[in-house]
């Protein structure tokens, strides 16, 4: 081999670039070889690859799915519904781990000390208990807590809580796209009007109550199909079947499975720790001086944080926050453990089970895995663009 | 600048060198490459349960013991001359057959069920059954049920994932056009504390299971096995496709343990049988022929086999009636006997 006319140019620029070559090479022969010797591997043990399993029949049943399911589907849509499952408890998650992390944050800088002080201790105690101790204990806690169906707790004869699950009434809709239609209009009426709203108010100085106006027409709306438009709403309320001599269920409501229950609640609480630092951390970001500032122009307190506190905080808020969302989405895979139908126990645990396809399921829950936490960056970007300051 | 060059170079190399050494081994030759293995590391490497009692459960000191456990004891009787010569690696019913076919483990004895999907799809071959099972339900006793034929649309039943008995359980609700709540667990505990706490009506599983989960329940007397079997569940070990002898040495390592009882060798008796007149018996215990050898062991791996695991009417006396998990044998009852345990012959 001839390597004397071999030159490499060792300007700065290709010093730099030279090691980030080597890398990028590595990890791709890293790569070949794992592919390369996994195929070799399934090859010899006869094992084949490919995901035509996906179409076959599952053959088993789930406990809870959004979509109309059963074991004569295939493993294509047993994996729909333990993604829908997913999404539905990471989106319950979130939603009432931010509502109680920003209250426990600013509680935290409260100037009483009974509410201060409880939520430091709430924020210390959850966040250092692992998690999965933590749905265990919700769960088993919530069991053993909760009545029989025969002794549930009922809430004014429409609603029931008990072992197996809370039985809410059922919603049954006559011309219901007639009613999904009038609300989405009725939206976009509303985005209409706070438009002019606002070019009236920066152009003329007139201030439109655009709240009242929104409110009447979200309500309004919806309520003229029910009059003109034939759109009729009757409630299904769960009842008490005895099935043997001390085995009873409600039926022909909605059951909310104990399972959903307690691993949204444990995520929430344990995520919402987290959340509530993070707002703290980014009240106490802003300067004082701009408190001071807007107190003496004569802005309430609520109008101090709602105006100058809030919009500078969110600025510090919304990354970290973003982490939390993924690690909450994430963590949502621990419902396995409690028997929860998600996508990992649906998915990666039965189906992978059932068809012995190890490689494939793995593949695809990773991959599904990423493109929802990828999804929820996405969003949280936008959203923190959308929030940061515009210089003018 | 000439260090470089080399590390380049190096690199290059070596991953060619890597993805080369890939290449070869592992075709089914009459060799076998696990017995190899299993003889150079001094230990079989045996696959069982996360704790079943009866079947493969732990002590306080971490010693395993059951007749899956057992079957793992013969094989290193037979292989490497001591049945303490196994190395346990508990697994979910979801990790069992990957850490199989990936090589962790070279026996799986994990109480598995035989079916034609995973014998002939993903793998693995099942080389024979230690134990009839079928699936059952059980219920608490105050609830007024008494057989399958009392269970009512809007059952709730508690079990576990990645079994079989989440398809046998869908099976059987259909034919009975039975509408059913799911609840599948990835732990027994997790089940067991679920179906404690009123969860579900009822807890289905292998029968055995069902006897041997019971003891853990907060009052296992208010609760009984329906009569009724919905399912067939031939439990037995599994290997690795493609490897005849390995797979051969485990076969017959489960299967003279049969032969044994039914020829009443046991583990007390048989060095001392060696000259009897039946040629069967001395065939078992080493004396005449020279079975080992087909598949390159000694001619005493049998009588090893006998005198440090048992027969099995030995090993399911001691694991199964005498823990009063299930006193009565059942169809794990030689043939001769009136049970369903028939072994091809050891000759």
């Amino acid at each position: 081999m001839n390597f004397k006319n071999f030159k490499i140019d060792l300007s700065n620029k290709n010093k730099d670039l030279i090691p980030q070559i080597l890398t990028v090479l590595f990890i791709v022969l890293v790569i070949i070889y794992f592919t390369i010797n996994a195929q070799n591997n399934m090859g010899n043990r006869g094992i084949s690859f490919g995901f035509g399993f996906l179409t076959q029949e599952s053959s088993f049943d789930i406990t809870f799915s959004l979509i109309d399911y059963d074991g004569s589907h295939s493993y294509a849509k047993a994996f729909l519904v333990g993604l829908l499952n997913t999404i539905l408890v990471s989106v319950i998650g979130i939603f009432f781990a931010t509502i109680l992390g920003v209250t426990v944050g600013i509680s935290r800088l409260s100037q009483n000390y009974l509410i201060s002080k409880a939520a430091e201790w709430y924020v210390e105690i959850f966040r250092n208990i692992p998690l999965i101790l933590q749905i265990f204990f919700w769960y088993f806690a919530a069991l053993r807590a909760l009545p029989l169906t025969i002794d549930s707790i009922n809430f004014y004869d429409i609603s029931f809580l008990n072992v197996k699950g809370w039985y809410v009434p059922r919603f049954v809709w006559t011309n219901f796209s007639l009613f999904a239609y009038s609300l989405i209009v009725a939206i976009v009426l509303i985005i209409f009007t706070s438009k002019y709203a606002k070019k009236q108010r920066d152009e003329f100085g007139k201030q439109i109550p655009v709240l009242y106006i929104s409110l009447g027409i979200l309500f309004g709306l919806p309520f003229l199909t029910f009059l003109i438009g034939g759109v009729s709403l009757s409630f299904q309320i769960p009842e008490l079947t005895q099935l043997s001599k001390t085995i009873y269920v409600y039926q022909g409501g909605v059951t909310i499975i104990p399972e959903l229950i307690s691993l949204a609640l444990a995520l929430s609480m344990y995520t919402a720790t987290f959340i509530a630092e993070n707002v703290r951390a980014g009240i106490l970001g802003v300067n004082k001086g701009q408190k001071e500032a807007a107190a003496s122009i004569g802005l309430t307190k609520g109008q101090i944080l709602k105006l100058v506190v809030m919009p500078q905080a969110l600025r510090i808020i919304i990354p970290p926050t973003t982490n939390q969302y993924l690690n909450l989405t994430k963590n949502s895979s621990l419902a396995a453990a409690i028997a929860y139908p998600d996508i990992v126990l649906v998915f990666a645990g039965t189906a992978l089970m059932q068809t012995g396809r190890a490689i494939e399921i793995i593949s695809i829950t990773m991959l599904t895995y990423l493109s929802l936490s990828l999804s929820i960056s996405v969003f949280m970007n936008w959203y923190n663009k959308k929030m940061a300051i515009k210089e003018k | 600048m000439k260090s470089i060059k080399t590390w380049i170079l190096v690199v290059l190399a070596s991953s060619l060198l890597v993805a080369c050494g890939q290449g070869g081994g592992g075709s089914g030759s009459k060799k076998s490459k696990t017995l190899d293995n299993t003889k150079k590391a001094g230990f079989v490497k045996c696959g069982v349960s996360q704790g079943l009692p009866g079947f493969s459960n732990a002590d306080a000191s971490g010693n395993w013991t059951g007749i899956d456990v057992d079957v793992c004891r013969a094989v290193a009787a037979a292989v490497l001359g001591d049945a303490d010569k196994v190395k346990y690696t508990p697994l979910s019913a979801k990790e069992r057959f990957t850490a199989l076919t990936s090589g962790e483990i070279d026996v799986l004895s994990r109480n598995t069920t035989w079916t034609l999907s995973r014998d002939a799809d993903i793998g693995l071959t099942f080389v024979g059954v230690n134990f009839y099972d079928g699936q059952g339900f059980m219920v608490r006793k105050n609830s007024g049920i008494n057989s399958v034929n009392d269970f009512k649309d809007g059952i709730s039943a508690c079990t576990n994932t990645g079994t079989t008995t989440e398809l046998n359980m869908r099976d059987f609700f259909n034919s009975k056009n039975i509408k059913y709540e799911p609840i599948a667990f990835e732990k027994a505990d997790e089940v067991v504390q679920a179906y404690d706490a009123g969860r579900c009506d009822t807890y289905t599983t292998d029968k055995s299971g069902l006897a041997a989960q019971r003891t853990k329940l907060s009052a296992p007397d208010d609760h009984k096995v329906l009569p009724e079997t919905i399912s067939k569940e031939p439990l037995g070990p599994v290997v690795r496709q493609g490897d005849s002898v390995w797979e051969d040495i485990v076969r017959w390592s489960l299967n003279v343990m049969i032969e044994a009882e039914e020829y009443g060798v046991n583990s007390s008796n048989a060095s001392s049988l060696k000259d009897s007149e039946n040629p069967a018996i001395k065939r078992l215990v080493g004396a005449e022929g020279e079975l080992g050898a087909a598949f390159g062991l000694d001619n005493e791996w049998s009588l090893r086999i006998i005198e440090q695991v048992g027969n099995y009417g030995e090993i399911y006396k001691k694991h199964i009636a005498d823990t009063n998990i299930l006193p009565n044998r059942g169809p794990n009852q030689l043939w001769t006997k009136g049970g369903i345990l028939y072994v091809p012959p050891a000759r």
